[in-house]
């Protein structure tokens, strides 16, 4: 039962209308749409962890700088992303401490542990990948804030595809202990990449499309996805470990049901790394909060 | 190892300085106290490598090396670095702290460089100088904001005899003038020569993927 | 104190929103603002201003629909057709 208002601004974004910071908005809108863009703020920020370890690590100096930027990039997007949240009314303390306390969710991906350097290649290629397709189809959001900074952060994405890719490829052509590397980091990361779009949802029951929140439906982007990589995959000579992985004639890519459990599990807090790297933040956090107060403190 | 001019001396004692002060401050990289401040301090680093590489290639010409082997392939007792940037200080007092005192440092060995006789290392010093003015900015900016913490003016009494051991003994005036601290401390300073144990630490971490596969491309 | 941030992409272009930082000062907001919007040489140039100094504007009235003022306002279609044929030059496609 929706009153008259609701009902003009749910045809008005189903007609592709768009929302500003200061317009009206259900209820029901501003929640959905504060946590979709807080567990993107929380993911951005913890996928950072990961990766961030290998900085330190790099073999060279390009891919040291190459590897800073990039993480570089995942930090100012969550300062994009939360800043935009920020502004629907709920303060960014208040997000940090939801996000530490497993209130507030972030991607699967960003739970498991990076063993290698072939880890550093296989999740600047295709796990930025399937990222980006979830955010090139957030450039349609409704809610025109979050839309907006989805522009600069597919740009700076672009970047991180291709130094991944470059970092693969060196390993590719390199001696067969790093291409090693990289086809075990492909084994440990295609599970998580496949449930990373989340399960099927049929249009008619998923509150984003309604919104217009999402355009595009989890399976689109899965679908998307492994048409797009699989073949980069292939031609590297490198095997996915799916033996039912299969594109059918009519286009449509066929593989083994993902472990949906696993993957609520995990975004839940039950991933290898969540705790962990959960509580590297709340140390860091705790250890400056001084310095927030300090320089906040306008 | 060999023995080395005293211009490439100078060369890896800075190229030293600003590849384990670049390494030091990426460690922020994602944990820094703010987001904003996070994006800002790690183009900070990145500036501090690409400084390192720079001055690396000007070394490497006389060693008959590449940057990356002078960064990564020598052994920790061989880097030049200032034990100032060796130590581990991974909270923000102690790293605005050294990072304020490392500027000031900076400032008086560019100034010195630029106003020396090689033309190749003015030159660079003059490149560098046009990054370091944000650098400097960026530190002035914190140091004020922090001028009434305890926990920084500690830090910056605790890190100044470091400080002065990152200038040869003839530009050490400069920096007590310009920082207004004194030149003599009843904790004397620490010179460079040698290296800290913390410097071993970061070389293993810094170097364990690069020794993994030896002479591999990467 | 919250700073929204235009970015110009290319001299001559005019300055468009870009997002906001927050932060204590001027001086913190262009430290971090330079590097969030620019640190790839990506802006020509960026203005940085208080929220507070910000006075939006997103109500209008035109109850008597004042269309003259406007493109959309004028049909001229017909009567040009018609002084064509007065003057002879009336040409069909």
């Amino acid at each position: 039962m929706t009153d008259a208002r609701t009902e003009e601004f749910i045809a008005r974004v189903q007609d592709g209308g768009q929302v500003e910071a200061t317009d009206w908005m259900p209820d029901d809108y501003r929640a959905k749409l504060l946590k979709f863009i807080e567990m993107h703020g929380n993911s951005e920020l913890m996928g950072v962890l990961p990766e961030r370890e290998w900085i330190l690590k790099a073999p060279t100096l390009q891919r040291k700088l190459a590897l800073t930027a990039k993480v570089q990039d995942e930090v100012g997007h969550s300062q994009l992303i939360y800043r935009v949240a920020e502004d629907l009314g709920k303060p960014r303390e208040e997000m940090l401490a939801d996000l530490i306390s497993g209130k507030s969710k972030f991607h699967n991906v960003f739970h498991y542990p990076t063993e290698t350097w072939g880890d550093v290649g296989v999740i600047a290629w295709l796990v930025d990948a399937a990222a980006i397709i979830s955010q090139k189809a957030l450039l349609k959001c409704s809610y025109a804030p979050y839309a907006r900074i989805m522009k600069k952060i597919c740009w700076e994405e672009s970047f991180h595809i291709l130094h991944g890719r470059d970092v693969i490829l060196a390993m590719m052509t390199g001696t067969d202990e790093q291409r090693e590397l990289v086809q075990d980091a492909l084994n440990r990361w295609w599970p998580p990449l496949m449930q990373f779009h989340g399960n099927p949802i049929p249009r008619d029951e998923d509150p984003m499309w309604f919104w217009r929140i999402k355009s595009q439906g989890n399976e689109e982007a899965r679908q998307q996805f492994l048409e797009g990589y699989v073949p980069q995959i292939w031609e590297l000579g490198l095997t996915v470990p799916d033996p039912k992985l299969r594109r059918g004639d009519d286009g449509v890519w066929e593989y083994t049901e993902p472990d949906w459990d696993e993957l609520k599990a995990v975004v839940t807090g039950h991933g290898p790394r969540s705790q962990e790297r959960l509580e590297f933040r709340r140390r860091f956090l705790d250890q400056e909060k001084w310095v927030r107060e300090a320089v906040l403190a306008a | 190892m060999q023995a080395l001019s005293s211009k490439t001396e100078l060369l890896l004692d800075y190229a030293d300085d600003e590849l384990i002060v670049g390494w030091r401050d990426s460690e922020w990289t994602g944990v820094a106290p703010t987001l904003e401040e996070d994006v800002a301090f790690s183009s900070i680093a990145q500036n501090e490598i690409g400084h390192a590489r720079a001055l690396y290639e000007l070394a490497a010409r006389e060693l008959g090396s590449d940057p990356d082997a002078l960064a990564f392939d020598r052994q920790p007792g061989e880097y030049r670095c200032a034990p100032l940037v060796q130590l581990h200080l991974l909270d923000w007092a102690h790293t605005i702290a050294r990072r304020w005192l490392y500027e000031q440092a900076d400032a008086v060995r560019l100034e010195a460089l630029q106003a020396g006789g090689d033309g190749e290392l003015a030159q660079l010093a003059a490149k560098i100088d046009r990054e370091e003015v944000y650098h400097r900015m960026h530190a002035e900016m914190w140091a004020e904001r922090l001028k009434d913490e305890p926990r920084f003016r500690e830090a910056v009494d605790e890190l100044w005899p470091y400080a002065l051991g990152v200038l040869p003994p003839d530009l050490r005036p400069a920096l007590a003038a310009r920082t207004g601290r004194p030149l003599e401390t009843s904790q004397g300073l620490t010179d460079r020569g040698e290296n800290l144990a913390a410097l071993t630490e970061l070389w293993n971490e810094m170097t364990e993927v690069r020794r993994s596969i030896p002479g591999a491309e990467w | 104190m919250i700073y929204e941030v235009f970015r110009q992409e290319r001299k001559g272009q005019p300055f468009a929103h870009a997002g906001s930082v927050e932060a204590p000062d001027a001086a913190f907001a262009d430290a971090w603002a330079r590097e969030q919007f620019g640190r790839r040489g990506e802006s020509e140039g960026l203005w940085l201003v208080p929220r507070p100094a910000i006075h939006e504007i997103t109500d209008w009235a035109d109850e008597f629909d004042l269309k003259y003022r406007r493109v959309d306002g004028y049909s001229i279609k017909a009567r040009l057709r018609e002084a064509r044929e007065r003057a002879g030059t009336l040409v069909e496609d």
